[in-house]
Protein backbone atom coordinates (compact mmCIF):
# COMPACT_ATOMS: atom_id res chain seq x y z
CA UNK A 1 0.00 0.00 0.00
CA UNK A 2 1.01 3.10 -1.31
CA UNK A 3 1.30 6.03 1.83
CA UNK A 4 -0.58 8.72 1.62
CA UNK A 5 1.34 11.70 1.40
CA UNK A 6 0.97 14.93 2.92
CA UNK A 7 0.33 18.38 0.80
CA UNK A 8 1.78 21.86 1.52
CA UNK A 9 1.71 25.04 0.17
CA UNK A 10 5.35 25.46 -1.57
CA UNK A 11 5.20 29.20 -2.87
CA UNK A 12 2.35 31.15 -4.25
CA UNK A 13 1.41 34.58 -6.34
CA UNK A 14 -1.02 37.14 -6.09
CA UNK A 15 -1.32 39.53 -9.21
CA UNK A 16 -4.51 41.98 -8.47
CA UNK A 17 -4.55 45.45 -9.14
CA UNK A 18 -3.07 45.87 -5.92
CA UNK A 19 0.08 44.49 -6.46
CA UNK A 20 1.90 41.78 -8.57
CA UNK A 21 3.57 39.77 -5.60
CA UNK A 22 1.78 37.82 -2.77
CA UNK A 23 3.59 40.36 -0.26
CA UNK A 24 2.78 43.20 -1.95
CA UNK A 25 -0.66 42.47 -1.99
CA UNK A 26 -0.44 41.42 1.62
CA UNK A 27 0.63 45.41 2.68
CA UNK A 28 -1.71 46.87 0.23
CA UNK A 29 -4.79 44.87 2.18
CA UNK A 30 -3.58 45.17 6.13
CA UNK A 31 -3.16 49.12 5.03
CA UNK A 32 -6.51 49.13 4.39
CA UNK A 33 -6.28 50.01 0.63
CA UNK A 34 -9.17 48.73 -1.96
CA UNK A 35 -9.21 47.96 -5.81
CA UNK A 36 -12.58 49.07 -5.90
CA UNK A 37 -13.69 51.80 -8.23
CA UNK A 38 -16.74 53.35 -9.80
CA UNK A 39 -17.28 53.04 -13.09
CA UNK A 40 -19.34 54.48 -15.41
CA UNK A 41 -19.14 53.82 -19.03
CA UNK A 42 -16.44 51.20 -19.18
CA UNK A 43 -16.89 48.33 -21.65
CA UNK A 44 -19.92 50.27 -22.53
CA UNK A 45 -22.06 49.35 -20.22
CA UNK A 46 -25.36 51.54 -19.58
CA UNK A 47 -25.26 50.85 -16.03
CA UNK A 48 -22.81 52.39 -14.07
CA UNK A 49 -20.94 50.01 -11.40
CA UNK A 50 -17.53 49.31 -8.89
CA UNK A 51 -15.10 46.70 -9.56
CA UNK A 52 -11.88 46.41 -8.95
CA UNK A 53 -9.99 45.80 -12.37
CA UNK A 54 -6.44 45.79 -13.79
CA UNK A 55 -4.54 48.76 -15.78
CA UNK A 56 -4.39 47.21 -18.99
CA UNK A 57 -1.36 49.16 -19.77
CA UNK A 58 0.18 47.69 -17.02
CA UNK A 59 -0.05 44.10 -17.26
CA UNK A 60 1.36 44.83 -20.92
CA UNK A 61 4.09 46.78 -19.76
CA UNK A 62 4.73 43.66 -17.00
CA UNK A 63 4.33 41.58 -19.54
CA UNK A 64 6.63 43.11 -22.30
CA UNK A 65 9.49 42.72 -19.02
CA UNK A 66 9.26 39.67 -17.81
CA UNK A 67 7.80 37.16 -20.48
CA UNK A 68 10.55 36.57 -23.20
CA UNK A 69 9.63 37.35 -26.85
CA UNK A 70 6.26 37.93 -25.34
CA UNK A 71 3.45 39.09 -27.72
CA UNK A 72 0.61 38.34 -25.41
CA UNK A 73 -1.11 41.57 -24.57
CA UNK A 74 -4.07 40.51 -27.08
CA UNK A 75 -5.02 37.26 -24.52
CA UNK A 76 -5.33 39.20 -20.87
CA UNK A 77 -6.90 36.04 -19.48
CA UNK A 78 -3.71 33.80 -20.70
CA UNK A 79 -0.79 36.18 -20.06
CA UNK A 80 -2.74 36.94 -16.79
CA UNK A 81 -2.07 33.08 -16.13
CA UNK A 82 1.71 32.87 -16.97
CA UNK A 83 2.60 36.36 -15.07
CA UNK A 84 1.47 34.71 -11.98
CA UNK A 85 2.64 31.27 -12.49
CA UNK A 86 5.90 32.52 -13.79
CA UNK A 87 6.46 34.15 -10.22
CA UNK A 88 4.97 31.44 -8.12
CA UNK A 89 7.00 28.25 -10.04
CA UNK A 90 10.39 30.34 -9.40
CA UNK A 91 9.51 31.29 -5.74
CA UNK A 92 9.06 27.39 -5.26
CA UNK A 93 12.35 26.30 -7.32
CA UNK A 94 10.57 24.02 -9.56
CA UNK A 95 10.95 22.79 -12.75
CA UNK A 96 7.67 23.08 -14.80
CA UNK A 97 8.84 21.54 -17.32
CA UNK A 98 8.89 18.48 -15.76
CA UNK A 99 6.25 15.36 -15.68
CA UNK A 100 6.31 15.33 -12.15
CA UNK A 101 4.31 18.47 -12.32
CA UNK A 102 0.88 18.82 -13.33
CA UNK A 103 -1.11 22.31 -13.90
CA UNK A 104 -5.06 22.73 -12.82
CA UNK A 105 -6.41 26.17 -14.07
CA UNK A 106 -9.48 27.81 -12.80
CA UNK A 107 -11.94 30.08 -14.23
CA UNK A 108 -15.43 30.66 -14.97
CA UNK A 109 -15.40 32.65 -18.01
CA UNK A 110 -11.74 32.64 -19.21
CA UNK A 111 -11.05 34.02 -22.23
CA UNK A 112 -14.89 34.75 -23.29
CA UNK A 113 -14.14 38.56 -24.50
CA UNK A 114 -13.03 36.41 -27.71
CA UNK A 115 -16.62 35.14 -28.26
CA UNK A 116 -17.75 36.17 -31.89
CA UNK A 117 -13.88 37.34 -33.22
CA UNK A 118 -12.28 33.98 -31.97
CA UNK A 119 -14.51 31.52 -30.82
CA UNK A 120 -11.90 28.72 -31.06
CA UNK A 121 -9.71 31.03 -28.16
CA UNK A 122 -12.91 31.47 -26.26
CA UNK A 123 -12.58 27.23 -24.01
CA UNK A 124 -10.97 27.66 -20.98
CA UNK A 125 -8.94 24.54 -21.91
CA UNK A 126 -8.18 25.70 -25.01
CA UNK A 127 -6.11 28.48 -22.56
CA UNK A 128 -4.97 25.52 -19.75
CA UNK A 129 -3.07 23.98 -22.54
CA UNK A 130 -1.10 26.94 -24.41
CA UNK A 131 -0.66 27.85 -20.56
CA UNK A 132 0.98 24.64 -19.79
CA UNK A 133 3.20 24.49 -23.11
CA UNK A 134 4.42 27.84 -22.24
CA UNK A 135 6.20 26.52 -19.44
CA UNK A 136 6.70 23.25 -21.60
CA UNK A 137 4.69 21.23 -19.26
CA UNK A 138 4.10 17.17 -21.11
CA UNK A 139 1.14 16.67 -18.69
CA UNK A 140 -2.56 17.52 -19.78
CA UNK A 141 -3.98 20.41 -17.90
CA UNK A 142 -6.88 19.91 -15.91
CA UNK A 143 -9.41 22.78 -15.75
CA UNK A 144 -11.84 23.39 -13.45
CA UNK A 145 -14.94 25.46 -14.04
CA UNK A 146 -17.53 25.47 -10.65
CA UNK A 147 -18.46 29.32 -11.04
CA UNK A 148 -17.49 31.15 -8.09
CA UNK A 149 -15.85 28.24 -5.72
CA UNK A 150 -13.41 27.47 -8.94
CA UNK A 151 -10.48 27.87 -7.74
CA UNK A 152 -11.03 26.44 -4.07
CA UNK A 153 -12.30 22.94 -6.32
CA UNK A 154 -9.17 23.51 -7.75
CA UNK A 155 -7.11 23.34 -4.60
CA UNK A 156 -9.27 20.55 -3.28
CA UNK A 157 -8.66 18.19 -6.06
CA UNK A 158 -4.86 19.41 -6.69
CA UNK A 159 -4.34 17.87 -3.15
CA UNK A 160 -6.28 14.77 -3.99
CA UNK A 161 -3.91 14.37 -7.34
CA UNK A 162 -0.97 14.59 -4.56
CA UNK A 163 -2.38 11.81 -2.19
CA UNK A 164 -0.91 8.90 -4.19
CA UNK A 165 2.70 10.25 -5.02
CA UNK A 166 2.36 10.29 -8.80
CA UNK A 167 3.09 13.72 -8.73
CA UNK A 168 5.53 16.04 -6.82
CA UNK A 169 3.82 19.62 -7.24
CA UNK A 170 0.33 20.49 -8.86
CA UNK A 171 0.16 24.29 -9.99
CA UNK A 172 -3.09 25.76 -9.34
CA UNK A 173 -3.60 28.68 -11.21
CA UNK A 174 -7.08 30.79 -10.89
CA UNK A 175 -7.58 34.01 -12.81
CA UNK A 176 -10.67 35.88 -14.18
CA UNK A 177 -10.72 38.87 -16.45
CA UNK A 178 -13.97 41.04 -15.88
CA UNK A 179 -15.83 41.96 -19.53
CA UNK A 180 -18.90 43.50 -21.00
CA UNK A 181 -20.46 39.56 -20.95
CA UNK A 182 -19.94 38.92 -17.20
CA UNK A 183 -20.92 42.07 -15.94
CA UNK A 184 -23.70 42.50 -18.04
CA UNK A 185 -24.81 38.99 -16.79
CA UNK A 186 -24.17 39.85 -12.70
CA UNK A 187 -26.04 43.55 -13.62
CA UNK A 188 -29.36 41.95 -15.21
CA UNK A 189 -29.30 39.30 -12.45
CA UNK A 190 -29.37 42.30 -10.08
CA UNK A 191 -25.96 41.32 -8.33
CA UNK A 192 -24.05 44.24 -8.86
CA UNK A 193 -23.62 47.00 -6.54
CA UNK A 194 -22.55 50.62 -8.36
CA UNK A 195 -21.29 50.81 -4.74
CA UNK A 196 -18.08 49.53 -3.20
CA UNK A 197 -19.96 46.76 -1.73
CA UNK A 198 -20.79 46.03 2.44
CA UNK A 199 -20.03 42.30 2.85
CA UNK A 200 -22.60 41.28 6.16
CA UNK A 201 -24.13 44.88 6.25
CA UNK A 202 -27.30 45.89 6.53
CA UNK A 203 -27.29 48.34 3.20
CA UNK A 204 -25.67 45.55 1.17
CA UNK A 205 -26.87 45.59 -2.21
CA UNK A 206 -24.82 43.69 -4.07
CA UNK A 207 -20.97 42.50 -5.50
CA UNK A 208 -18.30 43.87 -7.21
CA UNK A 209 -16.73 41.88 -10.19
CA UNK A 210 -12.71 42.05 -9.33
CA UNK A 211 -10.02 41.01 -11.89
CA UNK A 212 -7.37 38.83 -10.61
CA UNK A 213 -4.80 36.03 -11.46
CA UNK A 214 -3.52 33.49 -8.15
CA UNK A 215 -1.21 30.75 -8.23
CA UNK A 216 -0.61 27.65 -5.57
CA UNK A 217 2.07 25.43 -5.90
CA UNK A 218 1.30 22.79 -3.93
CA UNK A 219 3.55 20.15 -3.56
CA UNK A 220 3.53 16.49 -1.77
CA UNK A 221 5.55 15.78 1.40
CA UNK A 222 6.15 12.98 3.79
CA UNK A 223 6.02 15.00 7.51
CA UNK A 224 4.76 17.92 7.31
CA UNK A 225 7.29 21.38 8.28
CA UNK A 226 6.95 23.26 11.02
CA UNK A 227 6.68 26.46 9.23
CA UNK A 228 4.41 25.19 6.18
CA UNK A 229 1.40 25.82 5.65
CA UNK A 230 -0.96 22.15 4.66
CA UNK A 231 -3.98 22.14 3.28
CA UNK A 232 -5.39 19.68 5.79
CA UNK A 233 -8.59 18.78 3.75
CA UNK A 234 -11.66 20.36 1.80
CA UNK A 235 -14.61 19.15 0.28
CA UNK A 236 -17.44 20.41 -2.18
CA UNK A 237 -21.25 20.33 -1.57
CA UNK A 238 -24.15 21.00 -3.79
CA UNK A 239 -27.18 22.61 -2.43
CA UNK A 240 -29.61 20.69 -4.45
CA UNK A 241 -31.98 23.00 -4.48
CA UNK A 242 -31.49 26.21 -6.77
CA UNK A 243 -29.17 26.97 -9.96
CA UNK A 244 -28.65 30.88 -9.48
CA UNK A 245 -29.48 30.97 -5.42
CA UNK A 246 -28.45 29.37 -2.61
CA UNK A 247 -29.60 27.22 0.02
CA UNK A 248 -32.35 29.58 2.63
CA UNK A 249 -30.92 26.36 5.05
CA UNK A 250 -26.79 27.23 4.08
CA UNK A 251 -27.35 23.75 3.37
CA UNK A 252 -23.94 22.74 0.93
CA UNK A 253 -21.85 25.63 2.39
CA UNK A 254 -22.61 23.95 5.98
CA UNK A 255 -21.75 20.36 4.76
CA UNK A 256 -18.17 21.88 3.59
CA UNK A 257 -17.57 23.20 7.23
CA UNK A 258 -19.19 20.00 8.73
CA UNK A 259 -16.38 18.38 6.41
CA UNK A 260 -13.40 20.07 7.61
CA UNK A 261 -13.92 20.59 10.96
CA UNK A 262 -13.71 16.49 11.45
CA UNK A 263 -9.79 17.64 11.61
CA UNK A 264 -9.93 20.41 13.75
CA UNK A 265 -11.66 22.09 16.59
CA UNK A 266 -13.37 25.72 16.47
CA UNK A 267 -10.69 27.04 19.11
CA UNK A 268 -8.01 26.23 16.67
CA UNK A 269 -9.66 28.48 14.24
CA UNK A 270 -7.73 32.11 13.86
CA UNK A 271 -10.57 32.77 11.37
CA UNK A 272 -13.55 31.34 8.67
CA UNK A 273 -11.86 33.88 5.86
CA UNK A 274 -15.64 33.23 4.15
CA UNK A 275 -17.11 34.23 0.58
CA UNK A 276 -18.95 37.45 1.81
CA UNK A 277 -20.09 38.52 -1.54
CA UNK A 278 -21.99 41.41 -0.32
CA UNK A 279 -25.44 39.80 -2.01
CA UNK A 280 -28.40 39.86 0.37
CA UNK A 281 -28.46 35.88 -0.05
CA UNK A 282 -25.03 34.52 -0.04
CA UNK A 283 -23.81 36.39 3.07
CA UNK A 284 -27.61 35.78 5.00
CA UNK A 285 -27.23 32.36 3.70
CA UNK A 286 -23.11 31.82 5.02
CA UNK A 287 -24.38 33.16 8.44
CA UNK A 288 -26.95 30.50 9.01
CA UNK A 289 -24.13 27.69 7.88
CA UNK A 290 -21.53 29.19 10.29
CA UNK A 291 -24.81 29.38 12.92
CA UNK A 292 -25.25 25.61 12.22
CA UNK A 293 -21.63 24.62 12.16
CA UNK A 294 -21.08 26.36 15.79
CA UNK A 295 -18.80 29.00 14.47
CA UNK A 296 -20.32 32.27 15.17
CA UNK A 297 -17.70 32.98 17.88
CA UNK A 298 -14.61 32.17 14.98
CA UNK A 299 -13.74 35.39 13.73
CA UNK A 300 -15.24 35.24 10.00
CA UNK A 301 -13.99 38.18 7.88
CA UNK A 302 -14.47 39.00 3.80
CA UNK A 303 -12.26 40.02 1.07
CA UNK A 304 -14.55 41.37 -1.47
CA UNK A 305 -14.79 44.91 -0.25
CA UNK A 306 -10.63 45.16 -1.05
CA UNK A 307 -10.53 42.75 -4.48
CA UNK A 308 -14.46 42.55 -5.68
CA UNK A 309 -15.57 39.28 -6.48
CA UNK A 310 -12.37 37.41 -8.05
CA UNK A 311 -14.45 34.95 -9.58
CA UNK A 312 -11.89 32.14 -10.49
CA UNK A 313 -8.80 33.41 -8.78
CA UNK A 314 -11.22 33.93 -5.35
CA UNK A 315 -10.56 30.56 -3.94
CA UNK A 316 -6.50 30.38 -4.45
CA UNK A 317 -6.27 34.14 -3.73
CA UNK A 318 -8.29 34.83 -0.53
CA UNK A 319 -6.41 31.63 0.87
CA UNK A 320 -3.10 32.80 -0.06
CA UNK A 321 -3.45 36.15 2.05
CA UNK A 322 -5.39 34.74 5.11
CA UNK A 323 -1.74 32.37 5.43
CA UNK A 324 -0.18 35.88 5.15
CA UNK A 325 -2.50 37.26 7.35
CA UNK A 326 -1.99 34.28 9.99
CA UNK A 327 1.81 34.21 9.97
CA UNK A 328 1.38 37.85 10.69
CA UNK A 329 -0.91 37.18 13.80
CA UNK A 330 -4.04 39.25 11.93
CA UNK A 331 -7.51 38.51 11.00
CA UNK A 332 -7.87 41.18 8.38
CA UNK A 333 -10.65 43.72 8.51
CA UNK A 334 -14.05 42.96 6.63
CA UNK A 335 -13.58 46.52 4.35
CA UNK A 336 -16.92 47.87 4.25
CA UNK A 337 -18.80 46.02 6.81
CA UNK A 338 -20.42 48.62 9.34
CA UNK A 339 -23.72 47.26 10.85
CA UNK A 340 -24.60 44.14 10.92
CA UNK A 341 -27.30 42.86 8.56
CA UNK A 342 -27.74 39.13 8.69
CA UNK A 343 -29.24 36.77 10.54
CA UNK A 344 -27.13 35.61 13.08
CA UNK A 345 -24.62 37.39 14.90
CA UNK A 346 -21.59 36.62 13.14
CA UNK A 347 -18.08 37.59 14.39
CA UNK A 348 -17.57 40.09 11.96
CA UNK A 349 -15.33 43.49 12.15
CA UNK A 350 -13.96 46.25 10.24
CA UNK A 351 -10.53 46.86 11.72
CA UNK A 352 -7.94 44.34 11.58
CA UNK A 353 -7.54 41.97 15.14
CA UNK A 354 -4.67 40.04 16.37
CA UNK A 355 -4.87 36.53 16.45
CA UNK A 356 -2.00 34.06 17.70
CA UNK A 357 -3.99 30.69 16.13
CA UNK A 358 -2.29 28.91 13.34
CA UNK A 359 -5.16 27.42 11.41
CA UNK A 360 -7.90 28.62 9.28
CA UNK A 361 -11.23 27.74 6.86
CA UNK A 362 -11.55 29.42 3.19
CA UNK A 363 -15.28 29.28 2.33
CA UNK A 364 -16.89 29.65 -0.68
CA UNK A 365 -20.36 29.10 -2.65
CA UNK A 366 -21.46 29.61 -6.11
CA UNK A 367 -24.15 29.44 -8.48
CA UNK A 368 -25.11 26.07 -9.81
CA UNK A 369 -26.14 25.09 -6.07
CA UNK A 370 -21.67 24.70 -5.21
CA UNK A 371 -19.93 24.93 -2.05
CA UNK A 372 -16.72 24.39 -1.07
CA UNK A 373 -14.34 24.54 2.07
CA UNK A 374 -10.90 23.70 3.16
CA UNK A 375 -8.46 23.80 6.24
CA UNK A 376 -5.59 24.72 6.56
CA UNK A 377 -3.25 24.59 9.10
CA UNK A 378 0.41 25.59 9.70
CA UNK A 379 2.61 22.93 10.73
CA UNK A 380 3.26 21.86 14.10
CA UNK A 381 0.22 23.68 15.28
CA UNK A 382 -2.17 21.62 17.08
CA UNK B 1 -14.54 0.72 -8.60
CA UNK B 2 -17.11 -0.73 -11.14
CA UNK B 3 -19.19 0.70 -13.69
CA UNK B 4 -22.63 0.01 -12.94
CA UNK B 5 -24.11 1.23 -15.68
CA UNK B 6 -23.41 3.55 -19.11
CA UNK B 7 -24.84 5.67 -21.55
CA UNK B 8 -23.88 7.25 -24.99
CA UNK B 9 -26.16 9.57 -26.30
CA UNK B 10 -25.63 11.23 -30.04
CA UNK B 11 -28.23 13.33 -32.36
CA UNK B 12 -28.75 9.83 -33.92
CA UNK B 13 -28.36 6.94 -31.20
CA UNK B 14 -28.84 6.24 -27.62
CA UNK B 15 -27.18 3.06 -26.32
CA UNK B 16 -27.81 2.06 -22.53
CA UNK B 17 -24.67 -0.57 -21.69
CA UNK B 18 -24.14 -1.13 -24.89
CA UNK B 19 -27.85 -1.72 -26.30
CA UNK B 20 -29.36 0.15 -28.68
CA UNK B 21 -32.71 2.13 -27.36
CA UNK B 22 -35.08 2.30 -29.91
CA UNK B 23 -35.76 6.41 -30.38
CA UNK B 24 -37.85 7.79 -33.00
CA UNK B 25 -36.47 10.97 -33.21
CA UNK B 26 -33.17 12.62 -33.80
CA UNK B 27 -30.87 15.76 -33.01
CA UNK B 28 -32.95 18.20 -31.11
CA UNK B 29 -36.15 16.39 -30.70
CA UNK B 30 -34.37 13.26 -29.28
CA UNK B 31 -33.86 14.57 -26.07
CA UNK B 32 -37.36 15.75 -25.82
CA UNK B 33 -38.47 12.02 -26.57
CA UNK B 34 -36.31 10.79 -23.77
CA UNK B 35 -38.18 12.78 -21.65
CA UNK B 36 -41.06 11.83 -22.42
CA UNK B 37 -39.95 8.44 -22.10
CA UNK B 38 -38.18 8.56 -19.07
CA UNK B 39 -38.33 11.51 -17.31
CA UNK B 40 -41.89 12.43 -17.90
CA UNK B 41 -42.95 14.48 -14.69
CA UNK B 42 -40.19 17.24 -14.65
CA UNK B 43 -41.20 20.57 -16.68
CA UNK B 44 -38.09 22.73 -15.55
CA UNK B 45 -36.45 20.66 -18.26
CA UNK B 46 -37.93 22.53 -20.73
CA UNK B 47 -36.28 25.70 -19.42
CA UNK B 48 -32.67 24.29 -19.52
CA UNK B 49 -30.33 24.63 -22.35
CA UNK B 50 -29.30 21.87 -24.27
CA UNK B 51 -26.01 20.99 -22.35
CA UNK B 52 -28.35 20.24 -18.89
CA UNK B 53 -31.13 18.45 -20.94
CA UNK B 54 -28.41 16.12 -22.10
CA UNK B 55 -26.97 15.56 -18.18
CA UNK B 56 -30.30 15.34 -17.24
CA UNK B 57 -31.59 12.55 -19.75
CA UNK B 58 -28.47 10.96 -19.55
CA UNK B 59 -28.49 10.79 -15.61
CA UNK B 60 -31.98 9.39 -15.92
CA UNK B 61 -30.71 6.91 -17.81
CA UNK B 62 -28.35 5.54 -15.60
CA UNK B 63 -30.50 5.80 -12.34
CA UNK B 64 -34.13 5.34 -13.25
CA UNK B 65 -35.25 1.97 -10.88
CA UNK B 66 -32.95 2.96 -8.28
CA UNK B 67 -33.91 2.38 -4.76
CA UNK B 68 -35.23 5.74 -2.61
CA UNK B 69 -34.73 7.43 -6.16
CA UNK B 70 -35.38 11.13 -4.57
CA UNK B 71 -33.98 10.82 -1.06
CA UNK B 72 -31.30 13.59 -0.72
CA UNK B 73 -27.88 11.76 -0.91
CA UNK B 74 -24.39 13.25 0.09
CA UNK B 75 -22.34 9.93 -1.02
CA UNK B 76 -23.34 10.84 -4.61
CA UNK B 77 -21.45 13.17 -6.81
CA UNK B 78 -21.35 14.50 -10.12
CA UNK B 79 -18.51 14.84 -12.25
CA UNK B 80 -18.80 16.02 -15.78
CA UNK B 81 -15.88 16.82 -18.31
CA UNK B 82 -16.18 18.98 -21.47
CA UNK B 83 -14.29 20.51 -23.58
CA UNK B 84 -15.84 23.93 -24.14
CA UNK B 85 -18.05 23.75 -21.19
CA UNK B 86 -20.83 26.14 -22.42
CA UNK B 87 -19.83 27.90 -25.44
CA UNK B 88 -23.09 27.05 -27.13
CA UNK B 89 -25.04 29.55 -24.72
CA UNK B 90 -22.05 31.99 -24.46
CA UNK B 91 -22.86 32.76 -28.31
CA UNK B 92 -26.03 32.55 -26.89
CA UNK B 93 -26.03 35.35 -24.37
CA UNK B 94 -23.72 37.23 -26.42
CA UNK B 95 -26.13 37.97 -28.83
CA UNK B 96 -28.23 40.08 -26.44
CA UNK B 97 -25.84 42.40 -24.99
CA UNK B 98 -25.04 43.95 -29.01
CA UNK B 99 -24.39 47.77 -28.60
CA UNK B 100 -27.72 48.51 -30.53
CA UNK B 101 -29.50 46.24 -29.24
CA UNK B 102 -28.83 45.71 -25.15
CA UNK B 103 -31.57 43.21 -23.43
CA UNK B 104 -29.62 41.09 -21.39
CA UNK B 105 -31.09 38.13 -20.47
CA UNK B 106 -30.54 36.86 -16.72
CA UNK B 107 -31.96 32.62 -17.92
CA UNK B 108 -29.05 33.06 -20.73
CA UNK B 109 -26.73 34.31 -18.87
CA UNK B 110 -26.72 31.79 -15.70
CA UNK B 111 -26.59 29.03 -18.57
CA UNK B 112 -22.75 30.34 -19.23
CA UNK B 113 -22.09 28.73 -16.42
CA UNK B 114 -19.80 25.71 -16.99
CA UNK B 115 -21.41 24.04 -13.86
CA UNK B 116 -24.93 24.58 -14.40
CA UNK B 117 -25.15 21.31 -15.94
CA UNK B 118 -23.95 19.67 -12.57
CA UNK B 119 -26.23 21.98 -10.47
CA UNK B 120 -28.87 20.54 -12.53
CA UNK B 121 -28.90 17.04 -12.13
CA UNK B 122 -27.71 17.44 -8.31
CA UNK B 123 -31.62 19.03 -7.97
CA UNK B 124 -33.22 16.67 -9.91
CA UNK B 125 -32.01 13.80 -8.49
CA UNK B 126 -31.16 15.44 -4.75
CA UNK B 127 -27.37 14.55 -5.05
CA UNK B 128 -25.90 16.65 -2.05
CA UNK B 129 -22.40 15.65 -2.80
CA UNK B 130 -19.64 16.66 -4.73
CA UNK B 131 -20.46 18.05 -8.03
CA UNK B 132 -17.80 19.18 -9.92
CA UNK B 133 -16.94 20.74 -14.11
CA UNK B 134 -14.27 19.65 -15.52
CA UNK B 135 -12.51 21.21 -18.75
CA UNK B 136 -10.43 18.50 -20.64
CA UNK B 137 -8.60 19.82 -24.35
CA UNK B 138 -10.24 16.17 -25.55
CA UNK B 139 -11.52 12.93 -23.89
CA UNK B 140 -8.85 11.18 -23.23
CA UNK B 141 -10.12 8.18 -21.26
CA UNK B 142 -6.47 7.92 -18.79
CA UNK B 143 -6.93 11.36 -17.89
CA UNK B 144 -11.15 11.51 -17.11
CA UNK B 145 -10.38 7.97 -14.67
CA UNK B 146 -7.17 9.26 -13.23
CA UNK B 147 -9.43 12.71 -11.86
CA UNK B 148 -12.76 10.63 -11.21
CA UNK B 149 -10.81 8.19 -8.85
CA UNK B 150 -9.12 11.38 -7.41
CA UNK B 151 -12.81 12.77 -6.63
CA UNK B 152 -12.95 9.80 -4.36
CA UNK B 153 -10.79 10.47 -2.05
CA UNK B 154 -13.55 12.53 -0.67
CA UNK B 155 -14.59 10.33 1.96
CA UNK B 156 -18.27 10.71 1.72
CA UNK B 157 -17.92 9.95 -1.62
CA UNK B 158 -19.30 6.37 -2.76
CA UNK B 159 -20.60 6.39 -6.16
CA UNK B 160 -20.68 9.13 -9.00
CA UNK B 161 -22.24 10.20 -12.32
CA UNK B 162 -19.57 10.65 -13.81
CA UNK B 163 -18.30 11.16 -17.83
CA UNK B 164 -18.47 13.76 -21.78
CA UNK B 165 -20.92 15.58 -22.14
CA UNK B 166 -20.66 18.20 -25.17
CA UNK B 167 -22.76 20.54 -26.58
CA UNK B 168 -22.39 22.51 -29.42
CA UNK B 169 -25.74 23.53 -31.08
CA UNK B 170 -29.28 22.38 -30.01
CA UNK B 171 -29.12 19.86 -32.72
CA UNK B 172 -25.45 18.78 -32.32
CA UNK B 173 -24.63 17.04 -28.94
CA UNK B 174 -22.69 14.06 -27.07
CA UNK B 175 -22.45 12.12 -23.71
CA UNK B 176 -20.63 9.49 -22.99
CA UNK B 177 -21.56 8.92 -18.93
CA UNK B 178 -21.45 6.24 -16.60
CA UNK B 179 -22.31 5.09 -13.07
CA UNK B 180 -19.32 4.40 -10.87
CA UNK B 181 -19.39 2.73 -7.80
CA UNK B 182 -17.27 2.12 -5.21
CA UNK B 183 -18.87 -0.70 -3.38
CA UNK B 184 -20.42 -2.26 -6.29
CA UNK B 185 -19.06 -6.45 -7.04
CA UNK B 186 -20.55 -6.11 -11.04
CA UNK B 187 -19.64 -4.18 -13.14
CA UNK B 188 -16.91 -3.45 -15.55
CA UNK B 189 -14.12 -1.87 -13.87
CA UNK B 190 -13.60 1.21 -14.23
CA UNK B 191 -10.39 1.63 -16.11
CA UNK B 192 -9.43 3.54 -19.04
CA UNK B 193 -9.78 0.74 -21.44
CA UNK B 194 -13.29 0.50 -20.60
CA UNK B 195 -13.94 3.93 -20.61
CA UNK B 196 -12.23 3.80 -24.39
CA UNK B 197 -14.42 0.93 -25.19
CA UNK B 198 -17.68 2.44 -23.97
CA UNK B 199 -16.97 5.55 -25.94
CA UNK B 200 -15.92 4.02 -29.37
CA UNK B 201 -19.40 1.25 -28.44
CA UNK B 202 -16.99 -1.30 -28.27
CA UNK B 203 -17.78 -2.65 -24.49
Amino acid sequence: MTEVKKVIMCAGNCLTPLGFTTEENFRAVAAGATGVRHHEGTFGLPEPFAASLFDRAAIARQAAAVIPGSDRGSNLFETLLILSIQDAVQRAGIDPASPRVAFVISSIKGNVEAIGEDESSVPVSVSAVRVASFFGNPNEPLVVSNACISGLTALIHARRMLQDGRYDHVVVAGAEVQSRFIISGFQCLKAVSPDPCKPFDAARCGLNPGEAAATMVVSAVDRVPEDAWELVDGATRNDANHISGPSRTGEGSYKTLRYVLAHCSTDELAFVNVHGTSTLYNDEMESIALQRAGLLDVPVNALKGVYGHTMGAAGILESLLSMQAVDAGVVLATRGFETLGVSYPVNVSNQNRTTGKRAFIKLLSGFGGCNAAMLFRKGGAR
Amino acid sequence: MKIRKYVRILPGSVTVDGTPLAVDAAGADLLAELYRSFVKDYPKFFKMDVLCKLGVVATELLVMGEADRFTPREDRAVLLFSHSGPLCNDRNYQKTIAEDDFFPSPSLFVYTLANIVTGEIAIRNKYEGDTTAFELASFEPAPFVAAVRDAFEDRVTRSAICGWAEAVDASHFAAVMMLVDQDAAEGLDFTPENVEKIQSNQA
